[in-house]
């Protein structure tokens, strides 16, 4: 049985052990950290991995197979790990408790969902997809404009959007603190605070904690990278030189180890059918040369995150190649002025080329340290994985609520 | 030293005492500073017990071979395969010949020198066809004596490599980048002739520690590029027939945001007037043709001792990201050109013929002549000596430079440094945690048995766990069979075995 059947069954039976709606009060939290994380001597947990022994130009973590990873969140405890793990999966989190933050972000679909663009509460289409989470820990911008630098300030938006989670901070600190086994559960991971009410930034730290953990560094690429060569097949090689050849330039902003540089990029991306142009970044910086710009994603379990872009246009990455290869601003609508990304050319890639980029971008693909999805939740609710059926289709572009 | 501090004393006296005989006939003295006297540079980067010290010639930061072993490929056969072969440490010399292929290195330690015989060089040939001609991401890399041409992308390209060393190659007609270090450390680019490229020339990105020095590069868009980078130098390179001339540039949108320290200095820079065949969209296809130096955003530029002439828009020109064409606009990059520093340059018939923003902004200043230096956009402690030399623009702001030469600094390379070694035990925990820890937990039961029940089974025999990892079978009906994991090598895997064994939690 290969892992990923293996988890299914898991998943499978931990989703039954949740339906049956028990001890819902006896839970422990770890005390280990996850793995991939040691635990230091004060008790907290540190990411170590093989990228530790290299160094990185400015310390930024972008470079080349042998480059570090750059600034990373780290340092919670154990138990606030866990305690956001619960969290992550509970739809009590919602307004009225039909979808978490997994119905989104769910660990069998690469930490999204599968879809075009999400579906908040009450099976409403938001105007944009749901990014992956893994190495998360990562990253210094948030949503597809770039408009949070920070966990906390990004998880804020999901949860009071009146289109995805619908809550109030009211609301989900009354939930909260109505429910005996979070109280007692908070009360463990956060002994020296005063007064027993659960606080909204001791929720949102548990979230980044365990959001934080979701770590994909030993993928085929990652052998590869560390100097085991026979990682990757002659074809998969072929498709490495390609990406990072100065031909394609995927590498430039796809940059590894994390395969993402951060920065904004516009590169003109198409709509989806009958969707209007979304202005991205335009707005998060009030500037119009940044207008369809959009946060560089990674491309870690690039392949477990279809359909891509920020609206879901394409459903393959042979699409989004051929759209790279497709000529500078080819897509861009009749009459729309955009000041397209210098690296966005027209490289006239061979089919055979655009094969073996496809034949790469599989190698990107590790969900070993997929964490475990909890057997019940404090809340007694069922662990929440999938995202409300679509209801209604909206029209409004409302990017500023939406992920 | 006593008889240079002699010499220089009385150059001294002879500036002071011409200026004073200027100063009778006219009614104001230029104050004239001399660049052999005076104070020195300290330069940017603070200069640790390894630095190279060294001036002059052909410099060293790859180390010597690690190695004496030497493979030699001849002409008929394939350089990739032998670097797949080799060893870190390993000199790979390639014989006269035509080779059509691309050459990735993502090992240390390799030297990849071709063998010139009578003047006949390994060729690498890209025929149009492929992408990069020799592209590496190891460290201490050596790439010297190759001709290479054809390629759509660019000559030789790094990602990431430290302590390379890109020496005599000539590079002709091959797309985007002729050389092409990016995100690394410590390298030095010398006697290279590169021609016929689209973008720049020599472009080095978002790298540290970079000496440019006695390179031959013209007829492209850019000659010399130095871009989000630090610690640069840019010396005694021939620069002629390109768009623009020598660059230092904060390119907007990249990650690693700035530009500061970099001399530029004894280059020739000629007659940097070809059409600008840039690709559209690319910062360079911004370049009026003609400007023998741009500087945009970057700062701590030093400008010294060049020969810069018959450049038709300007000999020097300083900018920021506001009056650049076609760049995006950054946030967290600083727009403006800080702290330039423009010492003695030898220019002759520059700007004669302007691009009409520079020709409106001379007027602006009541200016007429053709411009050397000009300098538009906010700038702030910036320096000129010998401003009468010139016809300048924008210049009023500049304060006279408190130093007049860069004597005292030859470089800003590294010493070669041993490659690291990363004991044992720690890649052992590492692997243990990042690898390891995913399937088993020290009691529990999760994709693989508990690490207590390995122990008991493997307690004094780390070898038997070191050997079964490498080529797992199935050994329990109630678990899904081990990957291998024998991309880790024998040294990680006992490590490994080993510190599985003394976990305690």
């Amino acid at each position: 049985m290969t892992a990923r059947a293996c988890k299914r069954v898991f998943t499978a039976l931990v989703l039954w052990a949740g339906a049956v709606n028990a001890w819902s009060t006896d839970i422990v939290l770890r005390d280990n950290c996850p793995p991939s994380f040691e635990t230091t001597a004060a008790g907290i947990c540190t990411l170590r991995t093989l990228y530790d022994d290299y160094d990185s130009v400015q310390g930024a973590g972008l470079g080349g197979t042998q480059t570090a990873l750059g600034q990373h969140r780290d340092g919670f405890t154990p138990q606030q790990i866990d305690l956001g793990r619960y969290l992550f999966f509970d739809p009590v989190l919602s307004r009225d408790g039909s979808i978490a933050c997994a119905s989104c972000h769910n660990p069998e679909r690469g930490f999204s969902d599968s879809l075009p663009r999400s579906v908040g509460i009450g099976g409403q289409e938001v105007a944009r997809a749901a990014p992956t989470l893994w190495n998360v820990a990562f990253l210094n911008k948030f949503f597809w404009d770039a408009r949070a630098s920070t966990l906390e300030e990004q998880m804020q938006g999901p949860l009071f959007a009146p289109d995805e989670m619908g809550n109030t901070p009211d609301g989900l600190l009354a939930t909260l603190n109505g429910i005996p086994a979070y109280q007692s559960l908070f009360q463990q991971v956060y002994p020296q605070r005063q007064g027993e009410r659960i606080l909204l930034d001791e929720v949102y730290q548990s979230l980044d904690a365990f959001q934080t953990s979701l770590i994909s560094l030993n993928s085929r690429y990652d052998r590869y990278a560390h100097g085991y060569h026979a990682a990757l097949s002659e074809h998969e090689v072929e498709g490495l030189n390609v990406f990072r050849s100065f031909v394609a330039r995927c590498a430039e902003c796809h940059t590894p180890p994390l395969f993402t540089n951060q920065q904004v990029a516009v590169i003109g991306a198409p709509e989806p059918e009958g969707r209007p142009i979304d202005i991205g970044a335009e707005k998060t910086y009030n500037a119009p040369r940044l207008k369809a710009g959009f946060k560089v994603p990674t491309l870690r379990n690039i392949e477990r995150t279809a359909p891509y872009m920020h609206s879901g246009k394409f459903d393959n990455l042979h699409a989004i190649a051929e759209f790279y290869n497709g000529g500078r601003g080819h897509a861009v609508p009749k009459g729309i002025d955009l000041q397209l990304h210098w690296h966005i050319s027209s490289p006239n890639l061979s089919d055979y080329e655009l094969d073996r980029l496809v034949d790469f971008l599989g190698t990107l693909t590790d969900e070993s340290l997929t964490p475990q999805i909890p057997q019940q939740l404090p809340s007694g609710s069922t662990p929440m994985v999938q995202p409300p059926t679509r209801q209604i289709v909206t029209t409004h572009m409302n990017p500023g609520e939406s992920s | 030293m006593k008889v240079g501090k002699i010499v220089g004393l009385i150059l001294i006296l002879a500036a002071f005492a011409a200026g004073l005989m200027i100063g009778k006939g006219g009614t104001s003295a230029p104050v004239i500073t001399s660049g052999s006297g005076g104070a020195t540079y300290s330069g940017g980067f603070s200069a640790k017990d390894n630095t190279l010290t060294l001036s002059g010639n052909s410099k060293s930061v790859a180390g010597p071979p690690q190695t004496d072993v030497v493979v030699v490929v001849k002409d008929g056969e394939s350089i990739q395969q032998a670097v797949q072969n080799a060893q870190p440490g390993t000199t790979i010399q390639v014989m006269p010949g035509t080779y059509r292929e691309t050459v990735f290195i993502d090992k240390d330690g390799i030297r990849l020198m071709g063998v010139i015989e009578e003047g006949r060089r390994a060729v690498l040939d890209g025929e149009d066809k492929l992408n990069d001609a020799i592209l590496f991401s190891g460290n201490n890399i050596v790439v010297e004596n190759f001709t290479i041409t054809r390629y759509k992308g660019n000559g030789i390209m790094s990602q990431a490599g430290n302590n390379w060393e890109i020496r005599n190659n000539l590079i002709i007609d091959t797309g985007i980048y002729g050389i092409f270090p990016q995100l690394g450390q410590n390298g030095v680019i010398e006697y290279n002739v590169v021609s016929g490229i689209e973008d720049a020339a020599i472009y080095v990105g978002m790298s540290d520690n970079v000496h440019v020095a006695y390179n031959d590069v013209f007829d492209s868009v850019a000659g010399i590029e130095i871009e989000n980078s630090r610690h640069a130098i840019v010396e005694a390179n021939r620069v002629y027939n390109n768009t623009g001339g020598i660059l230092a540039f904060i390119t907007p949108g990249l990650p690693i945001k700035t530009t500061f320290d970099v001399i530029i200095r004894n280059n020739f820079i000629l007659a940097n007037n070809h059409a600008n065949f840039g690709a559209p969209g690319s910062t360079v296809a911004g370049i009026p043709a003609g400007t023998g130096i741009l500087v945009m955003a970057a700062d701590d530029v030093v400008i010294e001792g060049n020969i810069i002439r018959d450049n038709k828009n300007a000999g020097i020109l300083v900018t920021d990201h506001g009056h650049a064409a076609n760049v995006t606009v950054d946030p967290e990059s600083d727009p403006n050109s800080d702290r330039i520093k423009i010492l003695n340059n030898t220019m002759l018939n520059n700007g004669y013929d302007p691009i009409p923003e520079i020709k409106a902004y001379l007027l602006t200043e009541l200016k007429t002549g053709n411009p050397d230096i000009v300098s538009i956009g906010p700038t702030t402690d910036s320096c000129i000596i010998n401003r009468h030399q010139y016809v300048t623009a924008g210049v009023d702001n500049f304060a006279e430079c408190d130093f007049t030469n860069t004597h005292s600094i030859g470089n800003y390379l590294l010493a070669p440094v041993p490659p690291r070694e990363i004991k044992a035990e720690d890649k052992g925990k590492i692997a243990y945690l990042g690898i390891c820890a995913g399937c088993h937990t020290y009691t529990g039961r999760m994709i693989g048995p508990p690490v207590q029940v390995i122990q008991a089974l493997y307690m004094d025999n780390p070898q038997g766990i070191a050997d079964f990892i490498a080529s797992p079978t199935k050994k329990r009906d109630d678990y899904p069979e081990m990957p291998p994991q024998n991309y880790l090598d024998a040294e990680t895997r006992l490590a490994v075995a080993k510190y599985m064994l003394g976990v305690k939690k």
